[in-house]
């Protein structure tokens, strides 16, 4: 087996004294797609960002690419570099224009040439079907638009795997599909993803193994299988029967 | 009486001179105001605890003193603590113009940092979250993704302070630097024509202050379209 791209360890975070985390373990390897589901409130946000460290936690361990996550001693920018993520908020930069978002960090934190990153950026956009509003700002994209831009602003870093956090949550209905074909699309080629999402359809389609959370525990890590065929815990049966209508 | 409004155009040079130095007061201080302003705005919301209050203490004692108080502080005491730590013999001249220009920048810092702050904690903590994910560092985050935006949402109020400050450097006549005010008053006084010089005084600071006011009202419904 080689080793995980991540690897989460017995993590558990406090806010003050509510517990979000309570002794999360997992590991996801190279070229794998896990889903992350789970009610509001269940800590499956609260774990994707720390992933990448954007939350601190108070015990146990994430290493992600053979680097610790919480060691103060990590060049947490420098990991945060090659590890894409994408919000449920898109976070484009919204004065900038659609490829200044996507070159901003390939010139900054990669160093790239200016033509170079325009490069990288026009490919990218054109792999997302936005080549034509390159020069356009981000207020003028519907969010399904801005939501592709933002992951090809993560992709145009080279990630060694990605991070979504609720991807198409704040998307119109009629825009989830595009987005998640972009999504589709990584996955099939071979991208290691962590995606925290309730489009059951999507994990049905590219996940390998689907992890279930609930007050901050992770209930259930299985195969995509068996988690839609028999999961064990009831938390995760009631859960799937209120969310899957198809 | 009979006004003489000639005495004006006879000292316009010398006037002008004052007026100059009021316009370069004004902009040195605006920017050094707002370099200093955005620094302690960046410390007042620092993790680090030592720094925020130290910098909350700044603010709110520069803030809570009348800014004619700090003027004649730093022209009167600090040459007499530099003096007392130095043991020179006499303290060490300041010269109105510089010490003018020193108190300026810290007083207007205290009152930029709560534009600033205001302006950073305006922008959502997501997109200091996106900033991170791509591998910035705090400063870039800051410099590229936060502060752009904060100074963009903040520029109407960054220019309505812009304009008090030119109307407040005028008290530099109390350490008789010779600011447009101070040159007027000192025409005023020899030629014994106090109406004259103060009605045209004021009649400038209206037109210029009044006018740019407008400005910042057109200009603030421009950035909301944008937005």
């Amino acid at each position: 087996m080689p080793s995980p791209m991540i690897a989460a360890k017995h993590v558990s975070k406090w806010y003050g004294k509510f517990q979000v985390l309570n002794d999360c373990s997992t590991e996801i390897h190279p070229g794998e797609v896990v889903v992350v589901c789970g009610p509001s409130g269940s800590g499956k946000s609260t774990l994707i960002k720390c992933v990448n460290g954007l939350e601190p936690f108070q015990e146990g361990e994430i290493i992600v690419d053979g680097l610790s996550v919480g060691q103060p001693t990590t060049n947490l920018s420098k990991l945060r570099s090659r590890v894409g993520m994408v919000f449920q908020h898109f976070e484009l930069f919204p004065h900038m224009t659609i490829l200044e978002n996507l070159c901003l960090a390939q010139i900054k934190v990669l160093g790239r040439a200016r033509e170079e990153a325009e490069a990288r950026g026009d490919q990218l956009l054109k792999r997302v079907g936005l080549t034509e509003q390159a020069h356009k700002y981000p207020g003028q994209l519907s969010g399904g638009q801005q939501q592709r831009v933002a992951i090809a602003r993560a992709l145009a870093m080279d990630p060694i795997c990605m991070l979504f956090d609720e991807p198409t949550s704040a998307l119109d209905p009629e825009m989830i599909n595009e987005v998640l074909d972009v999504m589709v699309g990584l996955a099939r080629d071979g991208m290691t993803m962590m995606v925290v999402t309730h489009e059951m359809g999507f994990a049905k389609k590219v996940a390998h193994r689907v992890i279930f959370m609930d007050e901050g525990r992770i209930v259930e890590d299985a195969q995509k299988q068996e988690f839609f065929g028999t999961p064990r815990s009831e938390r995760a049966r009631e859960f799937l029967s209120k969310i899957l209508h198809d | 009486m009979t006004l003489d409004f000639d005495v004006i155009a006879r000292s316009l040079p010398y006037l002008w001179k004052g007026f100059q130095y009021t316009v370069q007061l004004t902009a040195i201080a605006a920017l050094g105001g707002i370099f200093f302003g955005t620094l302690l705005a960046l410390a007042r919301l620092s993790s680090i605890k030592l720094l925020a209050y130290t910098a909350a203490g700044y603010v709110n004692l520069m803030r809570s003193v009348p800014l004619i108080l700090v003027i004649f502080w730093f022209f009167f005491l600090v040459p007499l603590i530099v003096q007392g730590i130095t043991g020179a013999e006499r303290p060490p001249l300041m010269g109105a113009e510089r010490t003018a220009i020193i108190t300026f920048i810290l007083f207007e810092a205290a009152f930029f940092c709560e534009i600033m702050r205001a302006g950073i904690q305006s922008i959502p903590k997501g997109q200091v979250y996106a900033g991170y994910a791509l591998g910035l560092t705090y400063g870039q985050t800051m410099r590229t993704v936060v502060l752009p935006q904060a100074f963009r949402n903040m520029t109407p109020v960054l220019l309505t302070q812009l304009i008090i400050l030119f109307q407040d450097t005028s008290l530099v006549y109390v350490i008789s630097a010779t600011d447009f005010v101070g040159a007027a008053a000192k025409v005023a006084q020899r030629d014994g024509r106090l109406v004259e010089m103060y009605l045209f005084v004021a009649f400038v600071y209206f037109v210029i202050c009044f006018t740019l006011s407008q400005l910042v009202k057109i200009l603030q419904t421009r950035i909301a379209i944008v937005r």
